[in-house]
């Protein structure tokens, strides 16, 4: 690292200018550590039967039970706590839109410096994939791997990484092809380094400030996605209770006015996906060398 | 320009066939539909009449080229559990999720792009910052859960709209519509506007990136210096000169709105193709499924091929360059 201009440090400091940015890194870390820590935080185990009675099935948000408990978001038909369900659901869906967004990374950005660095066919066939690949909606890729695939917590994460790995190769492919034409790669070649070594250790790491941007706000879109595709019922199973499983199953009671079982995990789904397009805003500026002030 | 539409035609059905030998080959590995479309209780005799009456008991390859054969002569294979023409089936529903695509299309161009205008116009004002912060949200809010909070404030609470369906639809040259009648509007407007919004939110960042260009450059400075009104400048010259990336962003989103109409149909019941797809899914319908995934796939292509053909008839730096290579 460069002592003049220690990027970590610069990109701190221009968050702390930032009040847009630097709210939605306060609330990004706050979801974060909720999800991390929702076993020890969290009023109740949800998914533990044990604790949990029918009789306090469907009580509006702030409503006590005969045990003198205070469910401060409602519980959903089977009596279970709103937080507490939320917090489990926002582990979940994290889980498996950072998970998908770490795989599609490392495929994307293979594929897209290999057709970079190797050109020719591999190139065309590569990138060819990825065009045709991007000219249809993602919800629509998805959609068609899970009717193919079925149900599953792996699957659902094929899914998410299918639909993902092509922005990482076109972005990632994009830089490196400009990299690769400056004198520090020639350089790297004059000294008879492998290809590989020169791909990985000399033109990746120039290549990331566009890569960071696309997956932070390629991990919000991976969480939207797999929401929907739970709410319509071809995403994770019933035993990975995800946020968008919750809205669903709150539904239902949605025509009877018990709006909390869908409102509450709606709000805890979107206030993640703001809060990570707007860390994903800044950074795409702060990493942009044209808007350096 | 004729070399250049065969070519991109050739390619349109070669990705289709790959995409309908993917799709069939892929749909086989959902699972056994003999267990879930033949009753339990059934005999071994008549659960092996129901399979061979379906078909089930071929080769997959030989099933392969039977769909492939019927597909050319409009037959996609029936329905397990509608018992009727697949292809049929999906058509009956296509005028719904149409019509549900395109009044969410025109939503978005009624007002987004006098949205993005104004925004683009006055960057710094008030108005100008909340249509922006609006639009973040547009991108942001996941679209199903935008429409089970429409259906809670307008039809639970208020109780001004109707949750689900289609209403009473009227024919209009033999296609049933809803936007013919009142009721017809009061079924639409909630799930058209629940589809428009991030399009709408698409719209406005495009306008607004659009006019703010326009609006430095030396030809609107000469319109002004001209002692042209703003309402002709911004009207003739800014509007006609940002028009184009839009049309050619409107038409390619098209097919997105359709494939998201899978969701809002979804949450308002509304009887489209989507809606039949999702179903289908859940009971293994896999002629359905295949034949639901065909057209749309078709569908995708028609429109990315048309879209293409127009902005070579409508840019001719871009015909130019293709004349070159």
């Amino acid at each position: 690292m460069n002592p003049q201009d220690p990027p970590f440090r610069r990109v701190l400091a221009d968050f702390a200018s930032d009040p847009a940015a630097m709210a939605g890194l306060v609330l990004l870390a706050a979801i974060l550590v909720a999800a991390i820590a929702a076993p020890l935080i969290s009023p109740q185990n949800p998914y533990d039967l044990s604790q949990l009675d029918v009789v306090d099935g469907r009580l509006p948000p702030g409503a006590r039970n005969a045990a003198g408990q205070t469910f401060w978001l409602g519980t959903d038909d089977q009596g279970r706590d709103m937080l507490s369900a939320i917090l489990y659901g926002l582990r979940i869906s994290l889980t498996v839109g950072v998970a998908s967004t770490v795989v599609a990374l490392a495929l994307g950005l293979a594929l897209g410096l290999t057709a970079a660095y190797v050109g020719g066919r591999t190139e065309t066939v590569i990138m060819r994939i990825a065009d045709i690949q991007l000219s249809f909606p993602a919800i629509l890729i998805a959609l068609i791997l899970l009717a193919v695939l079925g149900q599953g917590t792996a699957k659902i994460i094929v899914a998410l990484v299918t639909v993902q790995w092509a922005y990482y190769a076109r972005t990632v492919r994009g830089a490196a092809l400009v990299e690769k034409r400056k004198e520090y790669v020639e350089a790297a070649r004059g000294l008879a380094l492998s290809p590989s070594r020169i791909v990985f250790r000399h033109i990746l790491p120039n290549c990331l400030p566009p890569v960071i941007v696309v997956a932070t706000v390629q991990v919000a879109a991976a969480i939207a996605l797999e929401a929907t595709l739970s709410f319509l019922g071809l995403g994770l199973p019933i035993t990975e209770p995800s946020l968008g499983l919750l809205i669903a199953n709150g539904y239902q009671y949605l025509l009877s006015g018990k709006y909390w079982i869908s409102f509450f995990p709606g709000v805890a789904l979107v206030l993640a996906i703001v809060s990570i397009n707007l860390v994903g805003d800044f950074l795409r500026d702060a990493l942009n060398p044209h808007f350096r002030r | 320009m004729l070399v250049y539409v065969i070519r991109r035609s050739i390619q349109a059905i070669f990705v289709l066939l790959v995409m309908s030998l993917l799709v069939f080959v892929g749909v086989y590995a959902i699972g056994n539909p003999v267990d879930i479309l033949i009753n339990p209780q059934a005999d071994q005799l008549e659960r092996e009449r129901a399979i061979q009456a379906l078909g089930l008991d071929r080769p997959i390859w030989l099933q392969y080229a039977a769909f492939l054969s019927g597909a050319l002569h409009g037959d996609l294979g029936r329905s397990f559990v509608h018992g009727t023409s697949a292809l049929r089936l999906i058509l009956e529903r296509m005028p719904a999720t149409l019509e549900l695509a395109l009044a969410a299309m025109l939503i978005a161009v009624l007002l987004g792009i006098p949205l993005g205008l104004l925004a683009g116009l006055r960057p710094t004002s008030i108005a100008g910052r909340s249509i922006m912060a609006g639009s973040i949200l547009g991108f942001s809010l996941p679209t199903f859960w935008v429409g089970l909070m429409l259906i809670m404030v307008f039809s639970v609470m208020l109780g001004w709209l109707p949750s689900n369906g289609r209403g009473p639809t009227t024919e209009l040259l033999g296609v049933p519509v809803s936007f013919l009648s009142l009721e017809g509007w009061r079924h639409l407007v909630m799930p058209a506007t629940n589809l428009a919004l991030f399009k709408l939110a698409l719209l406005i960042r495009l306008t607004r990136a659009g006019t703010r260009e326009a609006m430095t450059q030396d030809y609107v400075r000469f319109a002004r210096a001209k002692g042209l009104s703003d309402i002709r400048v911004i009207g003739v010259h800014v509007l006609r000169n940002i028009l184009v990336p839009i049309v050619t962003v409107i038409g390619l989103e098209l097919g997105s709105v359709i494939a998201f109409a899978i969701v809002t149909e979804s949450v308002f019941a509304w009887p489209g193709m989507g809606k039949l797809l999702i179903d289908s899914i859940n009971l293994l319908d896999r002629p359905v499924i295949v034949a639901y995934l065909l057209v749309i796939v078709a569908l995708f292509i028609l429109i990315n091929l048309v879209v293409d053909v127009l902005y070579l008839a409508l840019d001719p730096r871009v015909r130019l360059a293709e004349a070159k290579g």
